[in-house]
């Protein structure tokens, strides 16, 4: 862990495709239609399950940034399809198995497989969107979007110093084994004691952190800083942006139609 | 992954997109939007222009302090979500500001919890934590009048509280979406999560324990001055809502999202006459043992609040 720094966990994936030039909240918007899209789509609608893999598939590919990376990210929904599971039991329906006094019923199973995919499918899109749009325009996209201006710019100083002070926890942490012999977790002290060691260690990195924003306020007041954060105005969205999204959203609406008329 | 220092994802609480239906997810949105509103209404009030870069930097405080962990036993450890800290140190609507931030954050750069299901995501960890630590923490203070070690109970019964009542309201939100039957989602989320709240309580004590050490001006901001009571009745009154929310999530295990897609089921002709089963509970024992357990946790601690709003009226009217 020695010399370990934050940043690498920035899921941004500089690359020069067409999915990177594309206007943020172009991309935004089309994320959460998306997902809002996979959300919607009943379950057992499987061709429309198979349309939505095939479009975030295709940007996938066209963005360059690697399927394998979108496929490593997409694991933290594994602890969640865990809570999920007992729908197969639960959900009334014809038993098709049984697993020790247990029957698992066929739309149990059906219901489940809908509830992966759908989110499988929009945390791909959620990390194709982290991947290729740099974090300072998926904010401006953001509050183009209305999103309430104060809360954007937090958003924008946190994201300034996650990194910060996730490295001052980092040298925390480091100095709690250099300091208690933290040999393979059999760091010294009760349960107790090693609880009291954390908290310590969260009240001071809280000190230190307080007083890095005073020091920042200070600083922002010597430059004139007066409540208001200015920004360059965004470009405009160019006229075949605007149509890519319109064709996008057009796109989702005809596979949610697809898939409520059909099944 | 990249170190083992990577926080949450071992936390059962940041829900996914797919996990939730739309009209669970459209009523947390309006919920959430509500409480982050007055938050920043009222933050903004008290704080003026050195909002910005107090709220950001806290967040980025709160985002690393999850990365503290210490070992439990075996492979386990405990780390924390931070709101009972935050809320206790920055008072409840900056608490709220500095969690939804970090939730955001965790969503837009982690996808840890879903986007579309944000609303749901920053209603337990942001508003409902928030507002029930605070709550509880200003109940106990105003309980024990003064009392030396008031903040270190304070701080542990609030930090155990909030993280038990995000579990609940996460489960709770499970269940109506039909995602996970509340006789199991109730007693696994809120059994799990009352462990990990004693690991977030001692930390929460540590924490708060060298503040008050260090800079005893910091805990005084928020300090014992005003609505003390009020803050206590907020946040029982939140913890009452969603008990009574409860029980109406179990008649509904698949959700209204189920009437809508019964047109489209697969097999709808022979799947009709299964349709509408009332009340068939989860057959295990274990978890049904479990789930009274912890429905008379959840009574012990409303008759615990009721009583201690009582003592309370009458301390009031003796004085």
């Amino acid at each position: 862990m020695a010399g370990e720094h934050l940043h690498a966990l920035d899921g941004y994936r500089a690359r020069t495709s067409p999915v990177h030039h594309l206007d943020a909240r172009v991309k935004l918007v089309l994320a959460l239609l998306f997902i809002l899209s996979a959300v919607l789509t009943p379950t057992g609608a499987w061709p429309a399950y198979i349309l939505l893999t095939a479009l975030v598939w295709s940007a996938i590919i066209l963005s360059q940034v690697g399927m394998g990376f979108v496929q490593r990210r997409t694991a933290v929904v594994m602890p969640f399809a865990l809570a999920a599971v007992t729908v197969i039991f639960t959900t009334p329906g014809r038993p098709v198995l049984t697993v020790w006094k247990f029957d698992i019923t066929d739309h149990g199973l059906l219901r489940l497989i809908s509830i992966l995919l759908k989110s499988w499918l929009s945390i791909q899109a959620a990390v194709l969107l982290t991947a290729c749009t740099p974090f300072p325009a998926l904010l401006q996209a953001m509050s183009a979007l209305r999103i309430p201006r104060v809360l954007v710019v937090i958003l924008g100083f946190t994201y300034r110093y996650i990194f910060v002070i996730g490295d001052e926890a980092l040298r925390l942490i480091r100095g709690r084994a250099a300091r208690s012999g933290d040999l393979n977790g059999k760091g010294g002290g009760t349960l107790l004691w090693r609880a009291r060691v954390t908290g310590n260690m969260a009240g001071s990195l809280f000190l230190r952190s307080i007083e890095r924003s005073e020091r920042v306020y200070a600083a922002m007041l010597a430059r004139g800083y007066d409540g208001q954060i200015r920004t360059l105005n965004h470009p405009t969205v160019r006229p075949s942006e605007l149509v890519l999204m319109l064709a996008g959203s057009l796109l989702l609406v005809l596979i949610q139609l697809l898939a409520r008329l059909r099944w | 992954m990249l170190f083992s220092g990577l926080p949450s994802s071992s936390e059962p609480l940041h829900i996914p997109d797919g996990f939730l239906n739309w009209w669970v997810s459209l009523i947390c949105w309006v919920l959430a939007i509500v409480g982050v509103g007055i938050a920043i209404r009222r933050s903004g009030k008290t704080l003026g222009e050195r909002q910005v870069p107090l709220m950001g930097v806290l967040a980025a405080f709160i985002f690393a302090a999850q990365m503290l962990n210490f070992t439990i036993a075996g492979g386990t450890s405990g780390h924390f979500l931070g709101a009972a800290l935050a809320a206790i140190l920055l008072g409840p609507w900056a608490g709220i500001l500095t969690m939804t931030t970090v939730v955001a954050i965790q969503a837009l750069l982690f996808q840890d919890g879903g986007l579309v299901v944000m609303g749901a995501n920053v209603l337990n960890m942001g508003v409902v934590a928030t507002l029930v630590a605070y709550g509880v923490y200003r109940g106990v203070l105003e309980l024990l009048g003064g009392k030396k070690w008031g903040l270190p109970a304070g701080g542990f019964v609030a930090a155990w509280v909030s993280v038990v009542t995000s579990a609940v309201a996460c489960a709770v939100e499970l269940a109506f979406s039909g995602t996970s039957p509340l006789t199991v989602a109730l007693p696994a989320m809120a059994g799990i999560h009352a462990l990990i709240g004693i690991g977030e309580g001692l930390i929460t004590v540590g924490a708060l324990l060298f503040v008050a050490a260090v800079r005893r001006d910091l805990l005084e901001v928020t300090g014992p001055a005003a609505g003390g009571m009020r803050w206590a009745i907020v946040g029982l009154a939140i913890a009452l809502g969603l008990t009574l929310l409860a029980p109406l999530a179990s008649p509904h295990p698949d959700g209204l999202e189920r009437v809508a897609e019964d047109h489209g089921f697969i097999e709808t002709a022979q799947g009709a006459p299964y349709e509408i089963i009332p009340d068939y509970v989860f057959p295990g024992i274990p978890n049904e043992a479990l789930a009274t357990i912890v429905a008379g946790l959840v009574g012990t601690l409303i008759v615990a609040g009721v009583a201690f709003t009582v003592a309370l009226a009458r301390r009031k009217a003796a004085s």
